[in-house]
């Protein structure tokens, strides 16, 4: 079976491309791209899909590197399964799943078990992330050489920041001697402790405790110390606050092997969210100011941070619809991240091969797998957008068993509308 | 003028009208109190539910003898541990209790927002009787009232709020009672007890007690929750009230004919000193006298009554 995606704009970032082009599919890879192409490969008489793709953007299937697909032992939340539902109706083909499970990820038979029911759902390309210590305990290293044979691409306590500093230093050395970086999540946890949203005027006058933006700015100033000193490669997740910005910045400008992620909710929503202690709208990091909403865009636009992941963390309505500082840290975000990133290219930010950048090819780049690109011979992972296309977030519709939006009612402009995984259609949108 | 609104949350929400309306509701309420027989037919046949999962002795009786003066019944429940601990939710608990059909549920909790994810998910009236550190506006508003009644007015006043201001949901009511009824409001206390961006509610801050009740009409002194010394906010109770007590030294400073608040329970020797808390200033006592005659209003305007 071959595929010939004819009239669609192709925006492949891997090579700087951006025109009107055709594809052609083939065994799962991609064969053939080039202008006007009418027969797929030589052999005419293979049957042939031809999907008029006129009017829509192709471009690298996007990869969420940054997801919590809750599997094992939190179903209630979400499923390999449902996860990997949402994640192709998002336009994701691929996506780093974190090691915040139960048992955690921290084992070679987790990592193996994660990738065998992946591969059983076989609607997207799961990439586990093990964890850096024993349960995320933050105490003992996990195996890091047999975790990277079973499947792991990264190393990471997400959640449970790694508090103990020597530790993330032998953590760092380990993992960039083995070629795999360590995804920190950034939270020095004696300043946020007890918090539930961000510190300052909206915390004060809800009485709520504050988790202040230093508690995120301190512990990506100690790891980026720690790559600069070890000479080690270093990946910042979901970076919220304009101090970690600015940090990154520097620390790319001295030449230390920093990488960054924020997620759409980041750039889109203030604490001014949780002003009638909408638990949807409760996430870790929190929802910050405006000014750090503008540093987290211009790091995005200056290549301060290289890609935009959803941090989907699905949670089923028991552990929400409770008092606010009870309810689970988390927003669902598989589904919403592709439109809530594309305001920043209708909004003149990026433009949508810098976006496409930094939702694929960055990602790929940074987990060392052979994705992100539209290149003849790699895997045919493809998504097709349509940037016109006007929907509304329901969450009653999600495919992910995350009900857990503050998006919900949203009119968004653009969307996937077909997504292709090694070949074969995960999800199509309905017309 | 009647009250429009379902539930009583926080004085954020409320219009200088309604807060107005309410105070003088509340007046009308002051006479029943003295009267031999202390009990209008007025809410007879409706049922109040006084649902708390904080201790509290003051408010959860002023409550039950507001609406028992209005012959409404009243049922209390202490829920001594929070929902999660007693594994039902609160949204259960409060479903429970709207399918009894009562007219008014009245909610303390530990969690800021507890009566406001309630008031969004049941149809009856809810009153916030304390919801962490977030809002009390029943005691926010008998302070308002008792300063009106001991001044003749608000607006122009400058008040001082002392203490805890970072845990006390006292202090946010009043503040933004008192600023929209015009009053200068100051707060003062150690750095550790004041909320980052405090200013920001319209507020003057102050670290020492000396300069913030200088010249003052109305101090309002918190109560200092002892647990909380384990938390770093404040390093001992010896040092507070060496510096943060009010006495009748410091009195002074303040004008003349300066009122003391409290809204109770207070440290003697902590933050008041006895002569100060039994003194000529204090109006203390007028607070829980008015405390019932306010939350008569609430339940009156909430159930329908007009002014």
């Amino acid at each position: 079976m071959k595929l010939l995606l004819k009239g669609g704009r192709l925006v492949d970032p891997s090579r700087n491309l951006d025109e009107q082009m055709d594809l052609i599919v083939e065994n799962g890879k991609i064969l053939e791209m080039g202008k006007n192409l009418h027969h797929p490969g030589k052999k005419v008489t293979d049957t042939v899909n031809i999907i008029d793709l006129k009017g829509l953007v192709v471009v690298p299937g996007l990869i969420d590197m940054h997801t919590h697909l809750r599997e094992p032992g939190f179903e209630y939340k979400e499923t390999i399964q449902t996860g990997s539902e949402a994640a192709a109706s998002g336009g994701f083909t691929s996506v780093a799943c974190m090691p915040n499970t139960n048992p955690v990820n921290d084992t070679r038979s987790i990592t193996e078990f994660i990738k065998k029911r992946a591969a059983t759902c076989n609607l997207v390309n799961v990439f586990p992330v093990a964890s850096v210590s024993m349960g995320s305990e933050g105490a003992f290293l996990t195996e890091f050489m047999d975790l990277i044979d079973a499947g792991a691409v990264a190393f990471s306590d997400d959640g449970k920041p790694v508090m103990d500093g020597a530790l993330m230093r032998r953590a760092l050395e380990y993992a960039s001697s083995l070629g795999v970086p360590i995804i920190s999540h950034c939270e020095d946890t004696h300043l946020s402790s007890g918090g539930s949203m961000n510190e300052g005027r909206v915390s004060t006058e809800l009485g709520l405790q504050g988790i202040p933006s230093i508690a995120e700015d301190l512990m990506v100033a100690r790891d980026i110390i720690i790559a600069g000193y070890t000479n080690t490669t270093l990946h910042i997740a979901h970076v919220s606050t304009a101090g970690a910005v600015q940090l990154i910045r520097e620390a790319k400008e001295k030449g230390i092997k920093v990488t960054a992620e924020t997620a759409p909710h980041y750039f889109t929503l203030t604490d001014e969210a949780l002003k009638d202690f909408d638990t949807s709208a409760k996430v870790n990091p929190p929802l910050r100011s405006i000014a750090d909403i503008e540093a987290v865009k211009g790091g995005l636009k200056d290549g301060t941070i290289d890609v935009i992941a959803s941090d989907h963390a699905p949670h089923a309505s028991t552990d929400k619809e409770v008092e606010f500082e009870y309810a689970a840290f988390g927003i669902t975000g598989l589904e919403t991240s592709l439109s809530l990133s594309l305001k920043l290219v209708s909004d003149g930010l990026l433009s949508l091969s810098q976006l496409i950048l930094k939702m694929s090819t960055n990602p790929a780049k940074i987990l060392n797998i052979p994705k992100g690109t539209l290149k003849t011979g790699f895997d045919a992972d493809i998504t097709v957008i349509d940037l016109k296309k006007r929907w509304t977030v329901d969450r009653g519709n999600l495919r992910s068993k995350g009900r857990n939006t503050p998006f919900h009612g949203w009119v968004m402009t653009g969307r996937a509308v077909t997504t292709i995984m090694g070949g074969e259609i995960t999800y199509q949108e309905m017309t | 003028m009647k009250l429009t609104r379902k539930d009583i949350l926080g004085i954020k929400d409320l219009t200088v009208d309604e807060i107005n309306l309410i105070l003088e509701t509340a007046e009308s309420f002051i006479e029943v109190s003295t009267r031999e027989i202390k009990k209008v037919p007025t809410l007879r046949g409706k049922t109040i539910i006084n649902l708390f999962f904080e201790a509290s002795t003051r408010t959860r009786t002023s409550f039950e003898i507001a609406a028992k003066r209005l012959s409404a019944d009243t049922i209390n429940i202490s829920a001594s541990t929070s929902s999660v601990v007693k594994g039902e939710t609160l949204v259960d608990t409060a479903r429970n209790l709207e399918a009894m059909n009562p007219d008014v549920i009245v909610i303390r909790h530990s969690a800021a927002g507890a009566p406001h994810m309630l008031a969004g998910m049941i149809k009856q009236s809810i009153i916030n009787a304390g919801d962490g550190a977030h809002e009390h506006p029943s005691q926010a508003l008998l302070d308002m009232m008792t300063i009106k009644d001991k001044k003749g007015r608000i607006a122009g006043l400058k008040v001082a709020i002392v203490g805890d201001i970072a845990h006390s949901r006292v202090a946010r009511s009043n503040i933004h009672g008192l600023t929209k009824m015009g009053a200068k409001v100051i707060v003062a206390g150690p750095a550790m007890m004041l909320p980052r961006n405090i200013e920001q509610m319209g507020v003057t801050v102050y670290h020492q007690l000396k300069e913030a009740i200088k010249d003052v009409d109305i101090i309002m002194m918190l109560r200092i929750q002892l647990e909380r010394q384990q938390q770093r906010t404040f390093p001992s109770l010896r040092e507070y009230s060496n510096y943060f007590c009010l006495n009748k030294q410091n009195i002074t400073l303040a004008k003349e004919d300066v009122l003391v608040m409290h809204p109770g329970p207070i440290n003697r020797g902590i933050e008041i000193a006895s002569d100060i808390a039994d003194g000529p200033y204090s109006v203390i006592l007028d607070q829980v006298t008015n405390g019932v005659a306010v939350r008569m209003a609430l339940l009156y305007l909430l159930t329908g009554g007009k002014s």
